[in-house]
Parts: structure tokens; C-alpha cells; sequence
């Protein structure tokens, strides 16, 4: 299993911009159809879009994962943030803090394969899988 | 001997070494991309603001800020400015102890601040008006964006076109808002259809401004139809969940185009006059 990593650093909201295009361009290398090039680059908008709102700074960082014959790409994303509360509420649809829609983590679980979510008092981190279909 | 004059008169000699150490250092990267000629000349006239300014006692700032800007309009790091001048200083305190040939430490300090005192003015001037040049050619990018970025396209009586490209940040979702319900009141507009081909991502947040802005359409009393999904799109909304149920939604401007006819009782009818004119002509041939 060979493993490449590479983050950007979420500061300001078109960072956000460059995360995604970041994603897109190693989903694209790694052979992700379209559509699920699509789907990772508005997961990595929805994970780096909360870094921004809720803990201002953060980090997403992307690895290949080669665990042939299965290629993926892991993306995590990394705040030191105030964390999230109420752990289960934020996984349910239309659960939002901010007025927006409310469908963002939950989201993002569904246009992965994978999807983990650890927060505390001192930061959030999700880590999630998208596997491509070779 | 005066510290000026010694440096001024071996200023050939000082300029030589530098351009021999500057050569292509801080350009490594870019060097398969700027010609030896270009280089050359640009360690030319940097010789030549750096040397004009010891004579007259004072940066030319004109000189300077042009030299900035051209380094700007090159594409060339900052790099090259900062390390030009550094080796200048280098070079030149090497040389002027070489030549009064004192180990003494004072004699040191004094050479020291005295073309300290010589190069950073030179480098801070340098500096500010690289990045005010900089700073410039971003805000003017950013100007140029928010001009494209959300016109409003009156197509017919009462049907407007808003096509968007490119990301959406809060900014433009602003902008995309305000000018969307100005615009459908001054035109009178009964339908907006807002063309989303060319933005890249629907996260939710794109997709919240587009609702927002629907149902403000909506409250103005007309009707907005999202056209241009494209079908990678149209699988993550429905992925992220997002119920875009409320208002109608097409996958082109053209079957967009057509339900808003149907919309405001319009009909697109193809004429056939011409057709009907060569009939009546192959008609009467036919008679005779």
C-alpha cells in the first residue's frame, strides 16, 4: 500500500476554491469518473466550507490510497474549532447552526463511501473515503 | 578616500561581480523560461537605478517604480529584487574592505552602515511598489470578476435570462441576489431563468443562495426556472439531499426557454410564407 499526501490550508472563503480544485485534479489523476469527481469536489466544498464558518481555520488534507486492485482518496478535514455539540443532530438532515441548509456533513456522507466524525473541545476532524470504480 | 566616491569610482568593477553572481540565481526556476538576453538586460538596468542612485544622492523614484513594475509584468518572483540587492551590498562591502584593506572592526561597521544607508532605501521603495503593483493587478482581477459576474439578460418581453459561471462566494451570491430582483422589476419580468452550466460546484451553500433567491423571485410575483444541470450535478444535490421541488427545474436554456413561453402564453411559430409563395408559383405552372 503506497500513500501520497498533500493539504491545503483553509483561511479565508476562497480557499475553499482551491481545496476543491486541489481534490478535483487528484480524483481526476487517481481515474474518477465524473460523476464522482463531482461528488468529491462538493464533499471537499461542504468540509471546507464548515472549517470556514465554524472554526475560521483549518486544514483538508488528501491522500492516494493504493489498495489494489481498489484505488481511492481519502480527504480529511482538520479545525482546531469550538467542535460540534451535538454529535448525532449535526448527521441529521436539516440540522444547521448557521441558517443554512443543514444537509452539509450528512451530505457528504452520502457522496462518500467512507465517513468518520470525531469532535471534542479542542477540534474537529472527519475523515472520509470516496473508492473508484475501476 | 570618501566611502561614496570609492564605490562610485569602481562602480564598473562592483557591477561586474554582481551581474557575475546575480547571473540567473534567483531565476533558477523560471530560467527555461526567460532568455540569457532578457536576464542580461534586466541585471543591465537594475546596475543601472542601483549605481544613478548613489550619484544623485537619492533614489530616481520614477526609475524605480518603473523597474518595479516591469519586474511585476515579467512574471518575475520577488526574489529577484531582494537577492539582487543583497548581493549588491555583498559585493560592495567586500570590494571597499578589499581595497582599504583594514581588519579593523570599526572600519568594518563604518563600511557597513554606510552602504546600508546606501541600498535600503532602494530596498524598500523596491519592495512597496512590487507589491502595490501586486495588490493593483489583483484588485483590478477582482474588479473585472465582479463585472461578469451576474448579468441579467432581458431575452423577450417578460422572460430574462441570468446565466452564472463560475464559483459562487458570498459576495457574488449577494450580488447574484440584488441584481436578480432589480433587474425583474425594472424589466417587468414574469420569468427569470437562472443557467447554472457554467458554475463548476452545487454544494449547499450554492444551492441555499439559488433557493434564497428563487423565493425572493417568487414573493416579486414572478416564477424562476434553474436550467443548465448538468447530470454529475443533478446526482449530488440529490445526494446532499437538497429539495429543489419548490420551483421547476430543466436540464438546457432551450427546454427552459420553452416552458417559460408556455408560461407567459407565447408560441414560437416558424413562418411559412416563403414556403407557400414557391407552392402557389409551382401551382400555377402546374395549371398551364
Amino acid at each position: 500500500m503506497k500513500e501520497t499526501v498533500s493539504s491545503v490550508a483553509i483561511k479565508k472563503e476562497w480557499d475553499i476554491v482551491g481545496a476543491r480544485q486541489a481534490g478535483r485534479q487528484l480524483s481526476q489523476e487517481l481515474g474518477f469518473g465524473s460523476v464522482d469527481q463531482a461528488r468529491i469536489a462538493t464533499a471537499i466544498s461542504e468540509l471546507a466550507r464548515n472549517i470556514y464558518l465554524y472554526a475560521k481555520e483549518g486544514e483538508i488534507t488528501f491522500e492516494e490510497l493504493y489498495d489494489l486492485p481498489k484505488v481511492g482518496l481519502k480527504i480529511v478535514a482538520k479545525d482546531k474549532g469550538p467542535g460540534i455539540n451535538d454529535l448525532s443532530a449535526v448527521m441529521q438532515d436539516g440540522y444547521s447552526t448557521s441558517g443554512g441548509l443543514g444537509a452539509g456533513l450528512p451530505g457528504v456522507k452520502r457522496l462518500m463511501d467512507e465517513f468518520d466524525l470525531v469532535s471534542d473541545g479542542e477540534g474537529t476532524k472527519v475523515t472520509t473515503i470516496k473508492w473508484a470504480r475501476l | 578616500m570618501n566611502l561614496k566616491e570609492l564605490v562610485l569610482e569602481n562602480s564598473d568593477e562592483i557591477v561586474s561581480r554582481w551581474v557575475e553572481k546575480q547571473g540567473n540565481h534567483s531565476l533558477q526556476d523560471y530560467s527555461s523560461t526567460i532568455s540569457d538576453d532578457m536576464i542580461k538586460q534586466m541585471n543591465h538596468e537594475f546596475a543601472d537605478i542601483i549605481i544613478s542612485s548613489l550619484k544623485e544622492g537619492g533614489a530616481n523614484l520614477e526609475n524605480l517604480d518603473d523597474f518595479a513594475e516591469k519586474v511585476v509584468n515579467l512574471g518575475w518572483p520577488f526574489g529577484y529584487i531582494t537577492e539582487g540587492l543583497q548581493i549588491f551590498r555583498t559585493e560592495s562591502i567586500k570590494f571597499v574592505l578589499d581595497q582599504q584593506g583594514t581588519e579593523n572592526k570599526e572600519d568594518f561597521i563604518y563600511v557597513m552602515d554606510g552602504i546600508n544607508e546606501w541600498i535600503d532605501p532602494l530596498k524598500t521603495r523596491l519592495m512597496n511598489q512590487y507589491s502595490a503593483n501586486w495588490n493593483n493587478i489583483i484588485s483590478l482581477q477582482k474588479l473585472a470578476l465582479e463585472e461578469l459576474s451576474a448579468p441579467l439578460i432581458p431575452v423577450m418581453d417578460e422572460i430574462t435570462v441570468m446565466p452564472l459561471v463560475g464559483t459562487i462566494d458570498t459576495d457574488r451570491a449577494k450580488l447574484i441576489m440584488e441584481n436578480l430582483l432589480s433587474g425583474v422589476v425594472k424589466n417587468r419580468t414574469d420569468v427569470v431563468l437562472i443557467d447554472i452550466t457554467g458554475v463548476p460546484v452545487v454544494d449547499t451553500m450554492v444551492a441555499h443562495h439559488i433557493i434564497q433567491a428563487a423565493e425572493a423571485v417568487r414573493l416579486l410575483g414572478a416564477t424562476c426556472i434553474l436550467v443548465g444541470i448538468r447530470p454529475e450535478i443533478a446526482q449530488t444535490i440529490v445526494n446532499l439531499g437538497i429539495d429543489l421541488s419548490q420551483f421547476p427545474t430543466k436540464s438546457s436554456l432551450k427546454k427552459g426557454f420553452e416552458t417559460a413561453l408556455e408560461l407567459t402564453d407565447k408560441q414560437i411559430i416558424t413562418s411559412e410564407n416563403k414556403r407557400e409563395d414557391v407552392e402557389e408559383i409551382l401551382d400555377s405552372i402546374g395549371k398551364e
